[in-house]
């Protein structure tokens, strides 16, 4: 049977640090144009997940491919080539703090694609549009910005050079309720409109349910359950129970 | 732990350190080899390092030429020879003090800026937002940096020369009764070309090190805010014991020469 190839693939990935295992034979596929959500509780190795698919953290073992190439071992330029699929909003949005929002949006494409600045401010003021910024925060500088607002740019930069994988890392944090819910929908919209396949992680069920076509629970360094995002709900899997309803007796037991 | 096995464990923990800010520094060069070059941030560098750093350093330089002056006057003394003063003045300004000092209050003000601004960029992610922007870092902070640094430090160390001689001036005409042209003769007849370029190929070597410790530390940082704090302590305290080392070394190399 001829499987297509998945967008994403990790097979057996283990990290640790020191004497913690982080990451225990983690294997993930994503096919394109689906969106995978990842939860799972605080320091079960979520954001390690991901920069190690995004080549910013190395496997100790395993492997990771992007459209069947395994992209593991990279040199620096090959990786920066293989980079131009990606766009990822980071948890805290790491926008450039030295640079205005524009430049912000901007950066690959003046940095990387060298094209002309008034070619590339016109492009991210686009891309500031889609994600219901005004053209007049395109000057302000990051600090300058609310939260959610950052978070915004923060996408916007990361949809700006038409990513094939988008990357999120925990999008609606540190968000109020309503704001949360306009990124996801952000989200949603964006994925839909690039046709990208998408990546998330999370720990708002909320978010989880809106933003995933599947969701993978992340649990002592393994993927303990998998499947589509509408049967989160019954999974009969006492552990994704405790965690997706939230309770604090079940038969996880946070770390102190 | 035994006194063998602490000495062994901290000797291959120095040699770890040592080997990684050889690499480190490789890559930083390597990235000023090709392109892209990064014009715009290193314009930007040579202002925050070579421009803001010049009153600090004339400040520096003015205050030792003049101290320099009344103590070799005073030492001179002793067996009559104030009158060489303005030369010994000039070869300590130009082929030791310049340099060391200039390059000292740059590792004071500029290291730490580095690896305060690296650090927290760290800290906050951005510098993996700018590896996922298919941009490397090491061409866009790194090279900048130590680019600027090692061609502003020797410049502000000319600068020094200046001004530390001029400081020694001053004392000189206006407590010590020197008289002005005969100080500016001695001076300029006795300095060769060599007393004031070997001073200045130290400084390029300690302007290197200044941006090369701030980026590394920096760059290395780990642990939120108390990991900058600590990166910008290192940046500043392994810049100033390099200054100091590199110094020596150089002056052992350069002392055949006159
Ligand atoms: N660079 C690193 N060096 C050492 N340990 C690390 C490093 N990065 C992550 N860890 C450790 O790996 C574990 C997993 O971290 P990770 O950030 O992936 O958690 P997470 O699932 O994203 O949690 P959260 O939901 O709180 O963001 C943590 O215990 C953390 O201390
Ligand atoms: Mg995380």
């Amino acid at each position: 049977m001829a499987a297509p190839v998945a967008k994403l693939a990790l097979k057996g990935v283990h990290k640790r640090f020191g004497d913690k295992v982080v990451l225990d034979g983690v294997d993930i596929e994503v096919a394109p144009g689906k969106s995978l959500v990842i939860i799972g509780g605080s320091g079960q190795g979520k954001s390690v997940t991901l920069k190690i698919a995004i080549g910013l953290m190395r496997p100790d073992s395993g492997y990771v491919a992007v459209d069947g190439a395994d992209t593991t071992e990279l040199s620096q330029r090959a990786r920066a080539e293989n980079n131009r699929k990606f766009g990822m909003l980071f948890q805290g949005a790491a926008l450039f703090d030295s640079l205005t929002i524009w430049e912000n949006v901007a950066f690959r494409l003046l940095n990387a694609d060298k094209v002309a600045r008034k070619e590339a401010k016109a492009r991210a003021i686009e891309s500031l549009a889609r994600v219901g910024l005004p053209a007049s925060v395109a000057e302000l500088y990051p600090i300058e910005l609310s939260g959610g607002m950052q978070k915004r740019a923060g996408l916007a930069r990361a949809v700006a050079a038409t990513p094939d994988i988008l990357f999120f890392d925990e999008p609606t944090t540190g968000l109020d309720p309503i704001n949360a819910d306009v990124i996801n929908d952000l989200i949603v919209e964006q994925v839909k409109r690039l046709g990208c396949t998408a990546v998330s992680i999370t720990h708002d069920m909320a978010s989880a349910r809106k933003i995933g076509d599947e969701i993978a629970f992340l649990y002592k360094g393994k993927i303990l359950w998998r499947g589509p995002a509408a049967e989160i709900d019954r999974t009969g899997n006492p552990y994704v129970d405790q965690f997706v309803h939230g309770r604090a007796d079940g038969p996880i037991r946070p770390e102190v | 732990m035994n006194p063998v096995q602490a000495v062994g464990r901290s000797t291959l923990g120095f040699l770890r350190q040592a080997g990684a800010v050889v690499i480190f520094a490789a890559r930083g060069v390597a990235g000023l080899l090709g392109p892209p070059f990064f014009f715009s941030q290193f314009l930007r560098q040579l202002m925050a390092i070579g421009y803001l750093s010049l009153p600090v350093v004339g400040l520096t330089a003015v205050f030792t030429g003049a101290a320099l002056a009344l103590n070799i006057y005073t030492g001179g003394g002793r067996f009559n020879a104030e009158q060489i003063m303005p030369q010994i003045v000039a070869l300590g300004i130009t082929r030791e003090l310049g340099p060391v000092l200039a390059a000292l209050m740059l590792a004071g003000r500029v290291s730490a800026a580095i690896a305060a601004e690296i650090g927290a960029m760290r800290a906050t992610e951005q510098i993996d937002a700018m590896e996922t922007l298919s941009t490397d870092p090491f061409r866009y902070l790194v090279a900048p940096r130590l680019l600027a640094a090692t061609l502003t430090t020797p410049l502000l160390t000319l600068v020094a020369d200046i001004i530390g001689v001029a400081g020694g001036f001053l004392v000189a005409t206006q407590s010590l009764q020197f008289s002005g042209p005969i100080y500016v003769q001695n001076t300029w007849n006795f300095l060769t070309s060599w007393d004031i370029v070997s001073g200045l190929i130290k400084a390029a070597v300690f302007g290197f090190i200044v941006a090369l410790m701030g980026a590394y530390h920096g760059y290395t940082a780990s642990g939120g805010a108390r990991g900058v704090g600590r990166a910008t302590t290192h940046a500043v305290v392994s810049a100033a014991i390099l200054i100091f080392a590199s110094d020596y070394v150089l002056t052992s190399l350069f002392s055949g020469k006159s």
